[in-house]
């Protein structure tokens, strides 16, 4: 008796041991550093794309897969970049299952600059100097490598609701509103005077999205240069305590929430922070054709100056196993003469140079938005934006907690309080 | 399969048996040739061993498909856990770092966010185990009454379980919805002001805990149903017969003679309940979806979610998770001691 209990737990930590060096052995294999070994794409193999929201690459993959018999490829869509980064950030870790080309969303890019060994270099003389400087800078790592190719550029004008804005007794002419907005100070007065005349409906969309409007003007909003994390900026907190105050202006749902997005039918939104891709999102949440009455607008002009929101990038990660042609077809779908079609198509401004002297794109009207001359006030725009704020590593986290910091004031919490937990909440992200 | 296992050995060892046992009794008249014939007698011996091992080995071999399971599913990914909690994280690129002894136990224990989720899974916890044992108890007892169309009410108790989790959240998160939510338009008609179920902390756990409940009361009044009936009934005869009436009967036969289903209950509905998940990241409706923008219901397992998958602290996430799983074992552990002492006492 006494022999078998003495092997059965002998046998017992033997189990354990060998679990254990599996696991350990688990842990240390696929060294996510190391490129994969390059294959040629075989029969009924296709380049795989990701990417989220819409990109506008239908049409232009149609017309590469035409093109390009032998280098095939698919896409997958995903619905919003929040659940991509989620799904991605898990595949990183396994560095396994990633397309050969993956779309990052701007805030996410200096993610990839501190870890860009997992990347592949895409820096070539054919792209040298294709895009504005502040959307390569953002992509280029010290040592000069390019981790992405900047697909759109996120210039920020206001989109308003003509109809709502003449209910209030305001100007409703392009240019009158813009002469209105000029200011942080008088959107918000501008705002106080509309919410009295029309009290169902909403000045602004999200307090989140005016508190990120007005991030993008702040030149280091939550990181140094030097990539230390420091929250503790008076800008910083004055952004917020003006948030916060004005909350009972906006719908106080969460941007992108469900009831954000009804929130635009069910008593209605007067302006929304507006870069060329938010129109999309404007057009599928107010409906398209827009309700009859309904009338959308585009001024020139953004409270404050200028300010870039978004804007993705495309990128090839080590893991793939076609890195020569996944650059080529990034490259290609990248090109001025591409996000021109893109920008016809769902209005992602592009971040090319050339792009922007198009004339298709300096020419190009939207008839959603009362046929505002939306070329001519993107390239306004992005010709206004003197601040590009710097984005470290953790932008892009603490950024989400900055916006639950924001929604806890929607809410309902004391604005002190809520500050208190974001300075715990960002602590607890280093 | 299963009528195979008992079949098979056992035929086997009864065949040899009476030739085998060293040393052998007597020479068998059918043995060709009684000594001498050393292949033969070789050949009996190696049938013998294999005969005793097949004895010892295969009532193991036979429950080894289970073992194997959950060594791979189950033990594997709790000691590689706590192999990463003992480990930093390079959250940039996503690998294991460096041996940092138990740092990250001692960072969860010190995050407030934690504590706080602590206080929220026993909050939780305690709003659906409880009325939910209570419940279940009292559902079995109806139905273990002679009722028309017993099936029927039977399967309706099921029900609930059989509906997704996830389904059951979008019933329950648009009865407790803020602003358009039936409950609120119930209350707001009756004259009371609306509950902020997402917003009040103690209000989203009991809409949580309502969910839960709503979705297990049913399965363990069936187990309880399944013990009451085992119960003889010549014991309700008696009772009946010293003038117990049906209460009585229920709490001085019924209950004490289900009462190992009781524990078995009480032991998997603890766990259960300290393990909520879905129904708090689903029943969120913040972006982030961490249980509220105040974390105001962020279970404990939704905490080991967010840190490892969401905030890529692995080390963490692992750290949190085996604090959890001692939790969980220790009242586990005075679950039984608490049930024994109990039985013990009302015995003697």
């Amino acid at each position: 008796m006494h022999h078998i209990r003495r092997s059965t737990r002998l046998l017992a930590s033997a189990a354990v041991a060998s679990l254990v060096l599996v696991t350990s052995a688990c842990g240390s294999s696929d060294d996510p550093t190391k490129s994969a070994e390059q294959e040629k794409l075989g029969d009924g193999e296709a380049l795989t794309i990701t990417t989220f929201g819409e990109f506008g690459y239908d049409a232009l993959i149609k017309e590469w897969n035409a093109a390009h018999p032998d280098i095939p490829v698919k896409q997958t869509k995903v619905g919003k970049w929040d659940v991509w980064k989620a799904d991605l950030q898990t595949k990183m870790q396994a560095n396994k299952g990633l397309p050969d080309v993956v779309a990052i969303e701007g805030d996410f890019i200096p993610a990839l600059v501190a870890a860009p060994e997992r990347w592949v270099d895409l820096s070539s003389d054919e792209v040298d100097g294709r895009w504005l400087d502040f959307k390569e800078k953002a992509a280029r790592t010290e040592d000069g490598a390019l981790l992405g190719y900047a697909t759109d550029a996120g210039p920020e004008a206001i989109c308003y609701r003509a109809d709502l804005f003449e209910k209030a007794g305001l100007p409703t002419d392009r240019a009158e509103v813009a002469a209105l907005l000029g200011t942080w100070d008088d959107f918000f007065a501008t705002g106080e005077k509309f919410k009295k005349a029309v009290p169902d409906a909403n000045w602004y969309d999200a307090s989140g999205s005016v508190a990120q409007a007005m991030l993008n003007q702040v030149e280091f909003p939550f990181e140094k240069a030097d990539n230390t994390v420091d929250v503790s900026s008076p800008e910083l907190r004055a952004v917020f305590d003006t948030v916060a105050d004005h909350i009972d202006l906006g719908s106080k749902a969460a941007q992108w929430s469900a009831d954000w997005t009804a929130s635009f039918k069910k008593g209605g939104v007067a302006t929304v922070a507006c870069p060329g891709w938010m129109r999309a999102n404007i057009k599928s949440n107010q409906g398209d054709p827009a309700p009859k009455g309904v009338q959308w607008d585009i001024a020139d002009v953004f409270p404050g100056g200028g300010g870039n929101w978004g804007g993705s990038y495309l990128a090839v990660p080590k893991s793939s196993t076609h890195q020569e042609e996944a650059q080529e077809f990034a490259a290609w779908l990248t090109a001025p003469e591409q996000q021109a079609k893109v920008f016809a198509v769902t209005g992602n401004f592009p971040s090319q140079v050339e792009a922007l002297a198009d004339p298709d794109v300096i020419g190009g009207t939207d008839p959603y938005f009362n046929d505002a001359p939306a070329g001519e006030i993107f390239s306004n725009r992005a010709a206004a934006i003197t601040v590009q704020p710097y984005h470290g590593p953790l932008y892009s986290d603490i950024l989400q907690k900055f916006q639950d910091a924001i929604n806890r004031v929607d809410q309902g919490t004391d604005a002190d309080k809520s500050w208190e937990t974001f300075l715990s909440d960002v602590a607890a992200l280093q | 399969m299963t009528q195979q296992v008992p079949g098979s050995p056992a035929g086997e060892v009864t065949a040899t048996s009476p030739a085998g046992g060293p040393p052998p009794p007597t020479d068998g008249p059918d043995r060709p040739v009684p000594h001498g014939s050393d292949a033969a007698h070789r050949r009996l011996l190696r049938r013998q061993r294999r005969s005793r091992w097949d004895l010892k080995l295969s009532p193991y071999l036979y429950v080894s498909p289970f073992f194997v399971l959950f060594a791979l599913v189950g033990l594997f990914p709790l000691l590689y856990t706590g192999f990463l909690a003992v480990h930093d994280w390079n959250r940039a690129y996503y690998v294991r770092g460096e041996y940092v002894g138990l740092d990250n136990f001692t960072w969860v224990l010190h995050d407030p966010v934690f504590r706080k989720s602590l206080v929220n899974t026993f909050s939780i916890f305690l709003m659906s185990s409880v009325p939910q044992v209570l419940l279940a108890v009292s559902i079995a007892g109806l139905l273990d009454n002679r009722l028309r169309g017993r099936t029927f009410w039977r399967m309706s108790v099921l029900l609930p379980f059989v509906v997704a989790p996830a389904a059951a959240v979008l019933i329950f998160g648009s009865l407790f919805a803020d602003q358009s939510g039936v409950v609120n338009g119930f209350l707001r008609e009756l004259g009371f002001d609306g509950i902020r179920w997402h917003v009040d902390r103690w209000w989203s756990h009991l809409a949580i805990a309502g969910m839960v409940n709503w979705r297990w009361t049913g399965y363990n009044a069936l187990i309880f149903l399944a013990a009451m009936q085992a119960v003889p009934r010549d014991l309700y005869e008696a009772a009946a017969l010293d003038g117990a009436g049906r209460v009585r009967q229920f709490l001085s036969v019924t209950l004490p003679m289900i009462r190992p289903t009781m524990v078995f209950v009480i032991v998997t509905s603890t766990i259960g309940g300290l393990q909520v998940f879905t129904e708090p990241r689903l029943f969120d409706d913040t972006p982030s979806r961490e249980g509220g923008a105040d974390h105001q219901f962020m279970t404990t397992t939704l905490y080991v979610y967010v840190k490892g998958i969401e905030d890529q602290f692995y080390g963490r996430a692992s750290a949190a998770a085996w604090i959890l799983f001692l939790i969980i074992v220790a009242i586990a552990v005075l679950n039984f001691a608490l049930t024994r002492l109990l039985t013990r006492r009302s015995a003697s």
